[in-house]
Order: structure tokens, then C-alpha cells, then sequence
């Protein structure tokens, strides 16, 4: 009858009054950034700060024979000018490799190249001077002798005989191989009325963040500390990183992240010519910045997507997929990169493939291979563009072959919404997904029957549209099952610490980071949610290694799963502390008695008692007036981690309605459709933003986006007018919905969106436009879906 | 990627922009609107050692009609093109090709003058004015001349201006009655270089083609102009004539293989602009679809 | 080579500099007046980052010389900020989340701006267009026209 029910600390967060939880409030500290008054990097000035430019290999492959830097350090300006020896003095090298990824091996890479350049970009030299211009004149006076080496360009023959070994002391081209082989797949194909195979061709992509890489390194001799102004996804990490190499301990370096200008996966890997500039800072004594211009960042930011993926899919005549099979060949750079490795993005190829479906006989071979060309590594949604792609263009193949409608052919796959928890052939737990009620409530959002109408009716007309659909699940909330298992220093937990202030305001320090994303905002509402003031009253600090607890910051979508239970947890701990003064001060007990818009009222009618400004004030300045013995604690920490299951997955499921001018190849994309299922949402304005901005890299991906290497090994699209991200005269508007499967590991129960856009989009536009060309018998699986790639299969040319 | 160091003068008239590139010959550069030359300076692909600042040459602006020629100075914007009165009455083929360049940012400082003397084979300004039969008026050391667009783009960033020369107008024949215009591109995103591109001008009777400019751009070293179209002048176009000299127009070109498009992508497509101009202009929507 | 000497209106205010012939508009504002809400994103002027106004008309601020702004009128995001002139677009784009990193944000609002002192009523078509050359990796564009759009609902309304 009563009352436990009632009682308000029995009240679960998502359920108290005046929560922000699941609530779409705008983010706060927005002003800054549309006032032009935010602080990114490349805004920074210090003292003495010095610019740098570093050269760069103009050949794939090369020897660095004689390297004359004497005209340039007599330059205007030229602070120095430094050479991959002379900074291997102050910075050591390292290697890509991680122990959970069997047999992958790479060799040493330096902050600047020594004796051999090995990609096109890659740094050979250093120039500091007083502006960026006089380095860049500096640059054009430096003569390097290069003795040009034959590059291996080409994926397909890097394993050949003929082919050069980039790094002889590894024996072959091999950076990684995993194979998987689950069920009885040969089996499985045999007893199948028809297989399909097809091989899947990937353009290599890279993120192009509006703003670039920057760096401002500063090191302090005085002190004898380092303090790097970095837009970096995980600050502790670089501080790690940047120790270790420099030959200082962790506690000497301080990273400070403000203001990002965009990330997604580019900015938290660890990149030579960032490494060169803490190094030059050291040496140099002096603030050093490096912000790298667009040219550069083409050349040098992480590429990812390289892959050619052999697909073979299973099914019996009446719609059951029988087995899946992949042979997924990848082609980085010339080093797996540091520290996260360039292995995971096809390590999750190998086990994402089939993912949402029943089908128990799934075998994969991933093979990794290096080239000289720029470095690859995570960029948003990891591997699962390649996955999901492959899966359900396969899916659509087998559809197609046995007469099936594609949506007909998935309800009969995917895993039943009860079936949980159970496990995946690859070995991925799942706790509980929803592949069926996305799919019901995405074809009821794009009335696909309708579509179906309006293709048969336009098809007579000659117009020619399609729809496509892509099912997905995505890794969220990482555990150390992701890299710390395999020996990397990069934490997979964090932690919030939330005090009260003098006035009764709240400040929080959080370790996960903001690139865009609403860390800031999730962290606020939690915190006045679960707090009972207003987010108004809460001041985030995050992106700082010296005032924010220990963590792994924001990626692979754990921003929110696990940054976000940690700030619950702890402000839960800061409820109670309060409640315990209060009550103290009160002559009550804490279990009559609540906290509502800041104020401490009774938890039975919501009278107010005492303000936490007044709570503060007694606290801080007037102990003297407390009972005897009471030892107030307004500040409290908590860390969370992951710890029943490696990853919480998340599904969704996509649809795409596209044109394809038939005469011209040209498509037109008309809408995009989302279901995402990512457990609690804390701000569904955020997530649905978060998920139309991955679609639209991913329709960058199957229309527009691809990194164009010659035969030389030269990156010849490096710049905005020929590298084509999509623009918004081209986009379509994109509808979202949502299922809502908790996980029940945390209180929380959040799950990560960041990725899931990118996931699917691709796959839901490749789909769309094939099926849109299913009455010309002709199928395309590669991407991007350029108008002379359709035309050409269309045998128009 | 910052430029390179120049000098800089900002030329007061005509004859002192002339004397500063008498002096300087190909060391200099013509900074007009800059939204071609700076992209090239920051990238470091050129290093002129003197920037000839043309921007306040009051000589060189305004658009007058002077009896039946239509007169643009070279400092006329794209957006004023885009906004001037004149031109719509009387060269609405440049208002019409005006909305496909670049952007807004770009069309408030790029200049006509400036397109034509960079002469970009993608551009759609020049095949605009070859599509007009203009004429472009050269001022050099040794006086005044007029170039008959044709002559004047003679490959890729190639002119008939010498590098001591200064573009000041371009004059067109005024628009007549019965005059009819088309344009139309293909490009990846809003505001990109074609693929392929056409402007053309034409005089219809009653249905029947007079006079027929189709000018094609992005498909060669220069705009160029189909001659190979004069077959569809004062007869019935059939499906079938269109579909033969379709292919006429396409053979005689020698479209550029790169990255953007094969050299058979732009033939085609420039086949399929062909057929759709001739189809808007005549009014025959059903001339549009080329005959398997 | 030589230093030449400038003279402008700065989001109204008079400024004198001494600048080097290469230097670009953008790297002015930036470095010199340390007016860095205009932003560098590609240097070639595709990305429009760097869209600033110059004599009330939107240009890229990278491809411009500091010495071609002498005699003008320049306003910068923060100009338009303090002024007033954009808080409806900015609360807009607040209530929406049409920005996220906020890199591309001042030049959106500034070409968006453009756009609506143009055109009171743009449809959806014609807000993708006119901000078809500005780049945004976060947002995907719909918030963006979304927010322009009810903007210009809004500004109509008090008409």
C-alpha cells in the first residue's frame, strides 16, 4: 500500500519527476560556437609559439638518399629545421600490434621518416618557423634526394612472389589473416536449392572533418611538462602515448581537449607528424603548432574501407538462408596504426557478416595486406559498412534468385525478437535485439506497399526507381575485449565526479569527451535528473587530462552507455550525501525528504525545505552550526565498466528510395528511412542527429566518396573538388524512428548510436539502386555508385 | 597551404594595368575576381611575382546596350549577370548558365572577364559567349582589337590573350525575336565542374530550326561549337535525322578520359544534352529519348 | 614582399593594419584581429567555412586578399552576433541541434542569413541550394534547413 513504491529513491532515474532522461532540450553552451567564439585548436596562440610544415614524400616508395636543409635554415623566419634523426633523438618509435590480434605484425614507424619514405605524405622532414607561410617557403628551398622504390599499390598482388616486401625483416605483405568457420558450411551449400556469389568492391574512404588535424604542443622546461592542445577523442591515451614515446611520465603531460571541429574515428588514432610536433616542442623548447592544411589531411588522415569482399550466400527455395561465406581482402598503409591497429576494422568484418540472421553456418577468411599508401584505421562504424553490405546485398541476391521479395526473404532470416540472449556464429552475445519490430515499424513509416505501387506504375513510364533495405546490428559500449585485452592503454571505463559549488550549483568532470556529438548535454541531463536541479545549475568540464577523472572518452559509441551510467551513479552518491546534511540540518531523516529544482523539499508533499544554495552556504562557510560530528561530502566519483557483456549491440534497420536516370546514370536520392532500436535515449533529438549525420556519410559512401590512388601510388583526388563528400544539395531528408530495447546492465540501460547511420546507409542505397535496375538483369556490388559505374553496367557506353 | 610571396599593384585604369604587364610579361598575373587564381595560389601551383589588381578599374564594369550589341565590361560579376535587367532581356542564356556556377560566395566576385581569360574547359561562361557568336575586345599595348569568340579559347586555360593583354568586354549580338536558348549540365553536386555541358543558341520558325549555336563544354580542350548540328537547320527533324546527327555531334568529338567520366561517358552524355536541347527548344518532349 | 597599408570597417569598426600582399582575407581576420569564428577549411574555397560578408555580400573569405578588403566593409559571425542580426537563425539552430562540432556554423549562418535577406519564403529546395557550397560532416543538412526553415516561417509571421 504504502510507500516503497513511492518513496523516491525507489523511483528508477528514468522515472522521476522533471527528469531530462528521454527528453529533447537544446544543448547547452551552444552560443559559443554560433557566435564564432569557441576554441578550437587551430585558435590557439602562446607565447613563442612556432609554426610547423612538414615535408613530405612525393613518391609512394623511396629512398631518402641526402636530405640538404642548409638554404632552408637560412630561410626568413626558420626557426629549425629537423630531420627523422635527429627528432628520433627525442621520440621514440612504435608498432601497431596488439596481442588479441594473432599474428598481426607491423614494423616500426617513426614521428618522421628515417632512410625510406613509404607513403606518398608521409613526413620526411620538419620546418619551424614564425608563421605557416615562411615554413611553407622554407619547405620549397629544402632539396631531398630520394631514390624512387617500386611501390605496392595494388591489394590483389601484394602477397604475390613478384611483389616487393615493404618491410623485409616481416617476411611478406601479411599484416593479419583470421579465419572463422562456424556450422557446417560446405554442408550448407550443398543442401541449398541456390547459392550466389559476388564479390564486393569498396572505395577507400577518409572523414574529411571540416576542421583538420591541429596540434599545439607546449612544453614547459621550467616545469618540466608537457600541456597538448589536441582535438583528440581520448585525451588519457594520447597523455599515455605522448609519456611513453617522450621518455616522461604521464603525470609530466597534460592533454587538453576544447572545442573539435568533427571527428568521427579521424581524430583518436595516433598520427606521426602530432607525435613530431610534441617532440619539436621538447626539443625546440617552444610552443610548436601544427594544424595540417586540407591536402595534407587528405594524404595523411587515416583512410579506412579499403576492401574487396568475395561474398557467397546459401538459400532453399523457400527462403531459408542456409549458410554465408566471405573471403574479405583489405589493403592499408605501409604500418598498422597506433595504437588501436589496423586489424580490427577487418576483425569486425569477420564477425558483423550475418549478423541479424538465424543462419548458424557462416565461414570467413579476413586477410590484411599493407601497400604504399596512406595509413588506414577506424573511421565511423568500423568495418560494419563493409559487413553490412555485404550481408544484405547477399541477402538480396538470394532474394532475387528464388523470386522472394527482399522483405519477405528477412522475415523468414532474421533472429525472432524473443530469441534472446543467444549468440551469433561469429561469437558475439547478444542481449536482446529487435530485428522484427524495426522492420515492422520501418515499413510502416515508408508505406513500402505504397513504394511497390508507385515502381510499377513509373517503371511503365520508363522511370526507374528502387527501394532498399539493410538490416544491421552495431558494437556499442566497448569493453577491454576491444583493445585492452590485447595489451593497448586505452580504458575502457570512466568515471564522473559531481560536486556541489558554494552557491548550489552542480559541477561535474566527466572523462568522456565532446566532438559534436551532446556529451556536454547527456552528462547535464543525467546529472539534473538524477540529481533534482535544474541542467541550467550544471556545469560540465570534460577533455582535460588534469580535471576530469581517469577514462576512455568518446568512441566506438560508449559515450553515453558508459560515460553516462557513471555520472548516474555518482550523482546518485552526491543525492545521498546531500539528503544526509539536509536531513541533519532538517532534524529529519534523508527517506523524507527529496530534491526538486534545486531545492530540498518533503518527499510527501513537495513542500520546500532548505535551497542547496543555503545547504552550500552552510556547508562551505557555517559548519559551525551543524550537528555535532556530521562531516559533510558534497563532492562524489564513481567509475563504471562494462562488465557481463563485451560489447552491447545494438540493431537497426534502413530503407533507401532512390531515381536512377537510366540514360545518364545519375541517381537521385528521394528519402532514407531509419529504425534504430539503442536502448534508453537520453535526448532523442541527439541520437536522431547523431544517426542522420553517419547516413549521410554513408550515402557519401555509396555515391560519391573515394580516395583515387594512380598506379604510382599517388593519392590523385587530394582536395574538396574532387574527393566528392556529399553536399546538402544533394541529400535527402531522413525519417527516424525507434524501438526501445533497454540493456539491463547498467541502471541507465543506454546503448550507443554514434555509428548505426553509417552502418546500413550504404548497404540500403546499393540495394535500392539495383533494385531499381532489376529489369535490365543487372546487378552491381560495388561502390561508389558513380553514374559511369551504372552506366557502364548498364552497357550504355 | 599558404601562397607563395608577390608584389602587388592595384592598377588606377586600363592604360596602367597595360604598362604593369608590359613590364612584368608572364611574371605577372591579373587578379580580376580571384576565385580561380587564389585556389591555384594557395595550393602553390603557381608563384607570379606580381599581382596586377584590376578590382577598381571603373573602365571596366557595366553592361550597355549601344543599338543592337549588348556590351559587358570584364569586372561584371557573375551575380550581377545574374541580377542585371539587360541580360535577361537580352542574353538570358548567360542569366540561365549563371545559376549552375559554383555557389553564391563564389558568383559575388567572380568576374565574366576573369572566366573567359582563364578560359577553363569545364566552365560554362565561355561556351555561354561562343554560344552568342561574341565577340571579346582585347586591349594591349598596341591598342584595341575584338576576337570573334571562336578564335578566342584556344585550349585548356589557353586564349587568344597575350600575357601583356587585358580582357575588357565581351559584346553580344542583342537577343531577336524568335530567339530561343538552352542549358543544361551534368555534374556530380550543385554548383561542381561538368561532366559535360551545353549552351546553345538558336532562331526558330514555326518550328524549324534558323540558325542552331549548340556549344558543348567539359568535353574537350575548349567550348566547342557542333557544327555538325547545321544538319537540322531549315528541315523537319525526325526522331531518326536527330538520332544521325546525334551521333555526328558525338563523333566529332574527342572528349578527355580522367577521373570524373571515361572519354565514351562524355560522348554520351553529350549525345544525350544534344538530343534534349533539340527536344526543349522545338518543344517535342518526345525527341528527348535517343532510338535504341 | 612589401607591407601595404589597410584600411577597413570591421563589423564596424575602423581598423588600420600594415599586411603583406599574400596574406588572405581569412588568416587576417584570424590572425591579425584575432577574430577567429571564421574558419579555415580548405583554402581553396570549396568548403565555405571561411564565408564572411564584405560590402553586405557573402564571399570566401580564403580567397581574398586583406589588401583587396582596403575601403571596405567587412562583418564577421561575431559582428553578426553581437548585433543582433542572427539571434532568431541561432536560437533556431539551437532548438533544432543544427549544428554539432559547430566548425561549418558561422559560415552557414552567414550564407543562411544571405539567403533569407534575399528570400523570405524559400522552400526546402531552394534553402539545400543557396547552402549547397557550404560543408557539413555532422548534421547531415536536414536540421540545418530545418532551422532555416522555421526561421523564415517565423520572420514572415511578424511581417
Amino acid at each position: 500500500m504504502t510507500a516503497a513504491s513511492d518513496k523516491p529513491e525507489a523511483l528508477s532515474v528514468l522515472d522521476r519527476p522533471n527528469s531530462y532522461i528521454g527528453k529533447t532540450v537544446p544543448r547547452p553552451n551552444l552560443d559559443r560556437l554560433m557566435q564564432g567564439r569557441g576554441q578550437y585548436v587551430s585558435d590557439i596562440e602562446l607565447p613563442r609559439m612556432a609554426h610547423v610544415v612538414f615535408l613530405r614524400s612525393p613518391h609512394a616508395h623511396a629512398r631518402i638518399v641526402k636530405i640538404d636543409a642548409t638554404a632552408a635554415k637560412a630561410m626568413p623566419g626558420v626557426v629549425a629545421v629537423v630531420t627523422g634523426q635527429e627528432l628520433a633523438a627525442v621520440i621514440t618509435p612504435w608498432v601497431g600490434v596488439l596481442s588479441h590480434m594473432k599474428g598481426l605484425k607491423s614494423a616500426p614507424q617513426h614521428a618522421i621518416a628515417i632512410d625510406r619514405a613509404c607513403w606518398q605524405g608521409e613526413a620526411v622532414a620538419a620546418l619551424v618557423a614564425t608563421s605557416r607561410a615562411l615554413a611553407e617557403d622554407a619547405a620549397e628551398a629544402i632539396v631531398v634526394e630520394y631514390e624512387e622504390l617500386e611501390a605496392v599499390i595494388d591489394m590483389r598482388t601484394a602477397l604475390d612472389p613478384p611483389t616487393p616486401v615493404i618491410h623485409a625483416a616481416l617476411g611478406d605483405n601479411l599484416a593479419f589473416e583470421r579465419t572463422h568457420n562456424a556450422g557446417a558450411v560446405d554442408q550448407g551449400f550443398a543442401d541449398a536449392d541456390e547459392v550466389v556469389e559476388a564479390e564486393f568492391i569498396f572505395g577507400r574512404h577518409t572523414g574529411v572533418t571540416l576542421e583538420p588535424r591541429a596540434v599545439v604542443a607546449d612544453w614547459n622546461a621550467a616545469e618540466a611538462r608537457l600541456t597538448i592542445y589536441q582535438g583528440s577523442q581520448a585525451p588519457h591515451m594520447v597523455q599515455n602515448i605522448a609519456a611513453l614515446h617522450l621518455g616522461l611520465e604521464e603525470r609530466q603531460v597534460r592533454v587538453v581537449c576544447k572545442d573539435v571541429g568533427g571527428s568521427f574515428g579521424i581524430k583518436v588514432h595516433i598520427y606521426a607528424d602530432e607525435m613530431a610536433t610534441y617532440a619539436l616542442s621538447k626539443l625546440l623548447r617552444r610552443p610548436v603548432k601544427f594544424v595540417a592544411d586540407r591536402v595534407e589531411s587528405f594524404n595523411t588522415d587515416i583512410h579506412a574501407r579499403d576492401h574487396r569482399c568475395k561474398g557467397k550466400i546459401g538459400v532453399t527455395r523457400d527462403g531459408t538462408i542456409i549458410a554465408f561465406e566471405i573471403d574479405d581482402l583489405t589493403g592499408i598503409g605501409p604500418y598498422s596504426m597506433y595504437p588501436r591497429t589496423s586489424a580490427i576494422e577487418a576483425n569486425q568484418v569477420v564477425n558483423l557478416v550475418g549478423g541479424p540472421y538465424l543462419t548458424k553456418n557462416y565461414r570467413a577468411r579476413a586477410r590484411v595486406v599493407f601497400q604504399n599508401k596512406n595509413v588506414m584505421c577506424q573511421y565511423r562504424a568500423v568495418g560494419h559498412p563493409i559487413a553490412c553490405s555485404v550481408t544484405e546485398g547477399l541477402v538480396d541476391l538470394a532474394a532475387m534468385k528464388i523470386g522472394m521479395d527482399p522483405v519477405e526473404i528477412r522475415r523468414r532470416n532474421l533472429i525472432a525478437d524473443d530469441a534472446y540472449p543467444c549468440v551469433s556464429p561469429s561469437g558475439l552475445r547478444f542481449e536482446k535485439l529487435s530485428h522484427h519490430a524495426s522492420l515492422n515499424k520501418l515499413l510502416a513509416m515508408m508505406d513500402y506497399d505504397r513504394l511497390r505501387v508507385e515502381q510499377a506504375e513509373l517503371r511503365k513510364r520508363n522511370i526507374h526507381r528502387g527501394v532498399g533495405i539493410a538490416s544491421f546490428i552495431e558494437v556499442t559500449n566497448p569493453s577491454a575485449a576491444f583493445y585492452g585485452v590485447g595489451g593497448a592503454k586505452i580504458s575502457s571505463q570512466d568515471g564522473v565526479a559531481v560536486r556541489l559549488d558554494a552557491q548550489g550549483a552542480v559541477i561535474c568532470q566527466t572523462s568522456i569527451t565532446e566532438q559534436g556529438q551532446g556529451s556536454e548535454s547527456l552528462t547535464a541531463q543525467i546529472v539534473g535528473s538524477v540529481l533534482g536541479v535544474p541542467m541550467s545549475r550544471v556545469r560540465v568540464i570534460l577533455g582535460d587530462t588534469d580535471n576530469t577523472p581517469y577514462g576512455g572518452g568518446t568512441w566506438a559509441s560508449r559515450g553515453a552507455g558508459i560515460g553516462g551510467e557513471a555520472a548516474l551513479q555518482a550523482t546518485k552518491i552526491l543525492r545521498r550525501n546531500i539528503l544526509d546534511v539536509a536531513a541533519a540540518i532538517l532534524q529529519s531523516t534523508p527517506s523524507e525528504l527529496d530534491i526538486a529544482d534545486g531545492i530540498v523539499v518533503s518527499s510527501n508533499d513537495g513542500a520546500p525545505r532548505i535551497e542547496l544554495k543555503e545547504l552550500a552556504r552552510i556547508v562551505y562557510f557555517r559548519p559551525d552550526t551543524l550537528p555535532p560530528g556530521i562531516q559533510p561530502e558534497l563532492m562524489a566519483t564513481k567509475h563504471y565498466v562494462p562488465r557481463e557483456y563485451p560489447f552491447a549491440f545494438t540493431n537497426g534497420v534502413q530503407a533507401s528510395w532512390l531515381e536512377v536516370d537510366t540514360e545518364t546514370g545519375f541517381v537521385k536520392l528521394l528519402k532514407h528511412w531509419v529504425v534504430e532500436d539503442c536502448g534508453t535515449i537520453i535526448n532523442p533529438q541527439l541520437v536522431d542527429e547523431q544517426i542522420r549525420g553517419g547516413v549521410v556519410q554513408g550515402l557519401g559512401a555509396a555515391l560519391f566518396e573515394k580516395c583515387i590512388y594512380d598506379e604510382r601510388g599517388q593519392l590523385t583526388n587530394a582536395n574538396m573538388a574532387d574527393y566528392l563528400v556529399p553536399m546538402s544539395g544533394e541529400m535527402p531528408d531522413i525519417d527516424i524512428g525507434h524501438v526501445v530495447s533497454p540493456t539491463t546492465e547498467s541502471e541507465l540501460g543506454a546503448k550507443g548510436a554514434g555509428e548505426a547511420g553509417t552502418a546500413g546507409a550504404a548497404a540500403a542505397v546499393a540495394n535500392a539502386v539495383n533494385d531499381a535496375l532489376s529489369p535490365f538483369g543487372v546487378t552491381i556490388t560495388e561502390i561508389p555508385l558513380t553514374p559511369q559505374v551504372i552506366l557502364t553496367a548498364l552497357g550504355g557506353l | 597551404m599558404k601562397a607563395a610571396a608577390f608584389a602587388y599593384a592595384r592598377a588606377k585604369s586600363v592604360d596602367d594595368a597595360l604598362q604593369l604587364l608590359a613590364a612584368h610579361g608572364d611574371r605577372a598575373k591579373v587578379l580580376s575576381g580571384g576565385q580561380s587564381l587564389m585556389p591555384a595560389m594557395n595550393l602553390r601551383l603557381i608563384s607570379p611575382e606580381l599581382i596586377v589588381d584590376i578590382g577598381g578599374i571603373s573602365e571596366l564594369q557595366g553592361i550597355v546596350v549601344q543599338g543592337d550589341i549588348l556590351s559587358i565590361g570584364a569586372l561584371t560579376r557573375h551575380v550581377d549577370i545574374q541580377r542585371s535587367a539587360e541580360i535577361a532581356a537580352y542574353a538570358p542564356l548567360l542569366a540561365e548558365a549563371i545559376a549552375y556556377v559554383a555557389h553564391p560566395a563564389i558568383r559575388n566576385r567572380g568576374t565574366l572577364g576573369g572566366s573567359l581569360a582563364h578560359a577553363d574547359p569545364a566552365a560554362e561562361l565561355p561556351a555561354c559567349v561562343l554560344a552568342l557568336d561574341a565577340t571579346i575586345v582585347v586591349h594591349g599595348a598596341g591598342g584595341q582589337r575584338r576576337v570573334a569568340a571562336v578564335d578566342f579559347f584556344q585550349g585548356i586555360f589557353q586564349t587568344a590573350l597575350s600575357a601583356e593583354e587585358l580582357l575588357v568586354a565581351v559584346e553580344l549580338p542583342i537577343a531577336r525575336k524568335g530567339g530561343f536558348h538552352y542549358f543544361h549540365e551534368f555534374a556530380r553536386r550543385h554548383g561542381d565542374y561538368a561532366i559535360a555541358g551545353l549552351a546553345a543558341h538558336a532562331d526558330i520558325k514555326a518550328g524549324v530550326f534558323a540558325e542552331l549555336r549548340p556549344v558543348f563544354f567539359a568535353v574537350g580542350d575548349r567550348p566547342l561549337l557542333a557544327r555538325a548540328a547545321d544538319r537540322l537547320i531549315n528541315v523537319a527533324v525526325t526522331p531518326k535525322l536527330l538520332s544521325e546527327v546525334s551521333g555526328a555531334v558525338g563523333d566529332a568529338l574527342n572528349p578527355q578520359d580522367d577521373q570524373q567520366a571515361s572519354a565514351s561517358m562524355r560522348r554520351h552524355l553529350a549525345q544525350v544534352l544534344f538530343r534534349r536541347c533539340v527536344a526543349t527548344m522545338l518543344d517535342r518532349p518526345e525527341l528527348a529519348r535517343g532510338t535504341a | 614582399m612589401t607591407p601595404t597599408s589597410i584600411a577597413l570597417d570591421v563589423n564596424g569598426e575602423r581598423v588600420e593594419a600594415l599586411v603583406l600582399p599574400r596574406l588572405n582575407l581569412a588568416d587576417f581576420l584570424r590572425e591579425h584581429l584575432h577574430l577567429t569564428g571564421t574558419h579555415v577549411g580548405c583554402e581553396h574555397g570549396v568548403c565555405g567555412a571561411c564565408t564572411v560578408r564584405v560590402n553586405g555580400e557573402i564571399v570566401r573569405a580564403c580567397l581574398m586578399l586583406a589588401v583587396q578588403a582596403d575601403g571596405g566593409a567587412v562583418e564577421t559571425i561575431e559582428g553578426l552576433s553581437d548585433s543582433g542580426e542572427v539571434t532568431d537563425l541561432q536560437d533556431a539552430f539551437r532548438n533544432r541541434n543544427a549544428l554539432q562540432c559547430g566548425y561549418c556554423t558561422p559560415g552557414m549562418l552567414i550564407a543562411a542569413q544571405d539567403l533569407l535577406k534575399q528570400n523570405i519564403d524559400p522552400s526546402r529546395e531552394q534553402i539545400r541550394e543557396h547552402l549547397s557550397g557550404n560543408y557539413c560532416r555532422c548534421t547531415g543538412y536536414q536540421a540545418i534547413i530545418d532551422a532555416v526553415e522555421s526561421t523564415a516561417q517565423s520572420r514572415r509571421g511578424r511581417l
